[in-house]
Parts: structure tokens; sequence; C-alpha cells
């Protein structure tokens, strides 16, 4: 197997049971393989492109306009406090 | 009543024959009757769409006529539609009600459509099949038995079993064309920043482009001319002026220069490859010249579509961590945490080089071949899907289904080109078979021109699935 899956699933901030890593690392394998054909092609002084519309700096006007309420923002929010997303402490404790 | 096309409901309610509530209502109980061998509907908007029906009644009658009112439509439920439930066909979205409208679902509403409701996909779009909706698998309309594509696939089988007069669905990669072609419809593929991504749940942000599914081309130009333009909300939208999509659209193809690519017919089912080679006889008899041209082949793309794509999606759906609705994670579906590993494994430090940087450099490779090509040619024509709709079931523990049912529509999309699937015959067992005409960046009208005088030469689009 190419691809530590543990290590991929935590980057990803997923969580996999056993069946799963085993399923992904076997299918993630094949799907390299199969990108790995790429090489056959030569980029020697190819450029990378990111994006295909030629825009470049897109500004616009700092202008104020109509947003959310608090009330349409907390909408679909199920934990909230004093009108405040709750979230988890991002901080250990100890 | 539910036969009529987009343009001829618009001049029968224009001239009062027939009113929206009548229309809509006729759809709806269309939906009730038929839908459950179906499934094209994760939503169906019943109460809503009879009262923007009655508003567009007396909006008409009032003098009113803007380009969609009363047209009742199907919209993909990846578009954030203001109150009423937006799932991608996720579970992880399941009670999931935007605050906002989509771009394209504003526009839609301004113009005074009547929405019907939101149609079923693969979740979070992910797939070519409607099979990985974490609400059912859509059925095709021409053969309950078999799949309807994907991941528009709710969309097109709404247009094939006549659940709404004109659907919206969205394209990252053959998401449209595909199930457009196995439902034997039409499905317009824009060019990428015609249309507004504001508002649709992201899948591949530097692919996705929303267009129109319909019965006909005429009706596609029409819907276009709504969607297209820049948005502010969404700057990688153009800012090139919106042409008349309706103006050139009957203009005679004498002299038109059709592309055509071996590659392109490579491994391609020997029933498909017979009806485009007709369909491309039928546009030279129409005054087309045909050019074989030498085309970057069609599997490298797979490869560079698939490391971009999974490499957008990781990252587009890591900001569900921040996001504070709908459930967490671990309701993502096996597809969606597949493509997330490929796609983090692929940006994950000591890798990015070998895989993203060497995709993207690919891509200009891709990009410059189609430039090269059309300075020698106005169009180019490829079948849309290699086979016609494949069984239910066909897509499951295939980790690379997508990829190769979107073989030939992959490469244009990494371009970002624009493209149409149109109806171009069937197979024996009686299953649609699609043909795509790519055009240029920014080709939609060239594009719709040949789709609309091939369409009107043929009958194809006029064949209706029994159901």
């Amino acid at each position: 197997m190419k691809i530590d899956v543990k290590h991929i699933a935590t980057l990803a901030n997923l969580t996999l049971n056993d069946d799963e890593i085993e399923l992904y690392g076997s299918q993630l394998d094949s799907t390299l393989e199969y990108i790995e054909q790429l090489n056959e092609v030569d980029t020697k002084n190819v450029e990378p492109t990111s994006q295909v519309t030629g825009l470049e700096n897109v500004l616009r006007e700092d202008i104020a306009a109509e947003s959310l309420t608090q009330e349409q923002a907390l909408s679909n929010n199920s934990e909230t406090h004093n009108g405040l997303f709750k979230v988890k402490g991002i901080l250990d404790n100890d | 009543m539910i036969d009529l096309t987009l343009k001829q409901a618009l001049e029968k309610l224009n001239k009062k024959e027939i009113s929206s509530v009548e229309l809509t209502k006729a759809y709806l109980e269309r939906i009730k009757k038929v839908e459950p061998k179906i499934n094209a509907f994760v939503t169906v908007t019943e109460k809503e769409a009879l009262k923007n029906a009655e508003h567009a009644d007396k909006t008409r009658a009032a003098g009113s006529s803007l380009p969609l009112l009363g047209i009742p439509l199907s919209i993909k439920d990846n578009f954030s539609t203001k109150g009423i439930k937006t799932t991608a066909s996720s579970k992880l979205l399941e009670n999931y009600i935007p605050p906002y409208d989509a771009t394209v679902v504003k526009k839609l509403n301004e113009a005074g459509m009547v929405m019907l409701g939101k149609t079923n996909m693969d979740a979070w779009a992910h797939g070519s099949s409607t099979e990985t909706s974490d609400y059912g698998a859509t059925r095709n309309p021409w053969n309950t038995d078999h799949l309807p594509g994907g991941s528009s696939g709710g969309a097109a089988a709404s247009i094939a079993a006549d659940l709404a007069i004109a659907a919206i669905g969205s394209e990252t990669a053959g998401s449209i064309r595909q199930p457009a072609s196995w439902c034997g419809v039409v499905g317009l593929k824009p060019t990428y920043g015609r249309v507004s991504r504001y508002g649709v749940v992201a899948m591949g942000s530097s692919l996705d482009s929303p267009g129109p599914i319909t019965k006909n081309v005429e009706d596609s130009a029409l819907l276009l001319q709504v969607l297209a333009g820049q948005d502010p909300h969404d700057a990688t939208t153009s800012p090139s002026k919106v042409p008349d999509y309706l103006k050139n659209i009957n203009n005679k193809i004498n002299g038109l220069k059709i592309g055509v690519s071996d590659d392109y017919f490579e491994g391609v089912d020997g029933e498909v490859k017979a009806k485009i080679e007709n369909a491309i006889k039928v546009l030279e008899k129409l005054g087309a010249t045909v050019k074989r041209i030498k085309l970057f082949s069609p599997k490298y793309s797979i490869a560079v579509y698939t490391i971009i794509q999974r490499a957008e999606v990781s990252s587009n759906l890591a900001r569900l961590d921040g996001i504070r609705y709908g459930h967490n994670r671990s309701y993502l579906g096996e597809e969606a945490k597949r493509r997330i590993m490929l796609g983090t494994y692929a940006l994950s430090s000591g890798y990015y080089d070998q895989y993203y940087n060497k995709a993207l450099k690919v891509r200009t490779i891709i990009i410059d071949d189609f430039k090269k090509a059309f300075h020698e040619v106005d169009v180019i024509i490829a079948p849309t899907s290699p086979t016609t709709a494949l069984p239910i079931g066909a897509s499951e523990g295939q980790a690379m289904f997508g990829e190769l049912a979107d073989l030939l529509v992959e490469p244009s999309s990494i371009a970002g080109l624009s493209g149409i699937n149109v109806p171009a015959g069937f197979s024996k067992k009686g299953l649609p078979i699609g043909m795509d005409i790519i055009g240029p960046q920014f080709g939609e009208e060239i594009v719709l021109n040949v789709a609309h005088i091939y369409e009107q030469a043929t009958e194809w689009h006029k064949q209706k699935p029994k159901i």
C-alpha cells in the first residue's frame, strides 16, 4: 500500500473504521496507479493552470450592502448561546 | 399540456390560452403519478409552486411579460433556495434551510419562474449515476432498471418524464451533458464563468458550471439568456457581454467546420459510435465539412480531472468543519470520503508537486491543445458518453465510475469550454444516445446554432418514454 490511510484520514479530519481503511487503501492505490499515467506526459517548461478565466485581481467597490440578520445567520444552528454560535474549545486546558 | 416546450408554454400563457396555475397543477399531478417510479425529486414544493403560479397569473394580467413568467421549473438540490431545504442529496445537510438564494435562483425568480421542487443528484454532485444520493437512486424514465446518469440525474429525468418544462443542473465535468445523454434530452454546459456559482454547493470550484436541461435547443437558449452574466458575488464570472442567444440560432451551417477526433471514438460502444457517425453525416448534408483532427488523449484528461477535482473537493468539504449548520463529518457518504481522502493525499506535503502541480501543468497542455484545434475548426463533435444508460447498481464499488462514464466530456470541462448534448438516436434496447457539440470558451452561440440546426433536421428529441 502506497498511502498511509490513517495519516491522510487524520489530515482530512475523517474518522474511518478498519473496514473503511482497508477499502479506501486499495481503491486509492488503484486510482493512483491510473493517475501515474501522467508521468508519460512531458511537462518540462509548462506553466501550471489553476483557473481558466484569464481574469486577475478582480476588484469591486467596497460598499456596505444588506447582509444576513443575526437571526438568519443562526437559523440552521442547534447550538447557540446568547445569540452566538456555541463551538467547542480549540485549546486544551492543561 | 405537459408536452409543451418552454417557448410554446410562454406563447400560450401570453395569449391567455392557459394559466400558470393550470400548467403548474398539470405538472404537480404528473409528478404525483410518475415520481414513485422515477424518484427525480428530493423535495417537491407544491404549496409554494401554486402560490407562485397564482402570483404569476396576476402579474401577467397586470401587463407584465417577464421572460419566464409562470413557467414551472425543477432546480437541482445543490442550488441554495431561500427558505427551502437544500441537501445536495447528502444526509449531512438533511435539515439545512438556506437563508439566501443562489444567484441563479435569484435570477430565475426575478424572471418569474415557478419552482416545482429540488431534484435528486449524486450526493455533493460526486458521481455520474445519481446512485450515490442519500435519498435513493433516480431511475431512467426510458427504462427504470437503468441509471439516469449524473450528477444532475434527477434534473435530466425530470425533463425526460415531463415532470417539469425545463430543469437547472450543474456540471463539473459531464454532470449536465452525460445525464442529458442517458435520458435523451438537451443539456447545455456553459463556459466556466458564464453563469454564476454563487450559492451553489461547491464541488470543483475551478470547474463548476450551472446550466439548463431542456426538451429542445431553443428552450436551452431561452434559459441561458436568463442565467448568463457577471455576478459581483462570484469573481470568476466573466465581464464579457452576454449575446442574444436566439439571434443566430437559425443560421445556416454552410461552410461550418466540424472537428472529429478518432481518440473520442476509441472504446465507444458500437451502437453509440454508429449513431454519432450518422449524426455527423446529417450535419454534412446540411452544409458542414468534417475535418479529422488529433486531440490530446482523453485518458490523460481523466487523470488530470481526478486529481484537480478531488483536491478541490477535499478543500471545499474541509470547510464543513467550520460551518455551523448541518450534521458533522460522520454523515459524509462513502464516495465523499473517498474523494476527500485522495484529494487530501494529492495536496499533502511531499506529494503536491508529484500529483497536484503535475495535473495543473497537464491542464495547460489540454487548454492549448483545444485552442489549436479551434483555429482549424468551429466545433468539435463526439459521443457524449461511451455507452447508453448503464443498469442500476453499475456504479457500486467503482472508485473511477464517473471518470469512465465521463471520459469524453472531461477534457473540454478541464479547459472550461462550452458544450451541449443533443439526442442523436436510440439503441436497439430503446435507450437514448447523445451527441456532444463542443465549442470554444464563450462559444455558446455557435454550439446552440449547430445543435438547433441538427435538431430541426431530426426527430429524436420528439420521442417520449412510455411511463
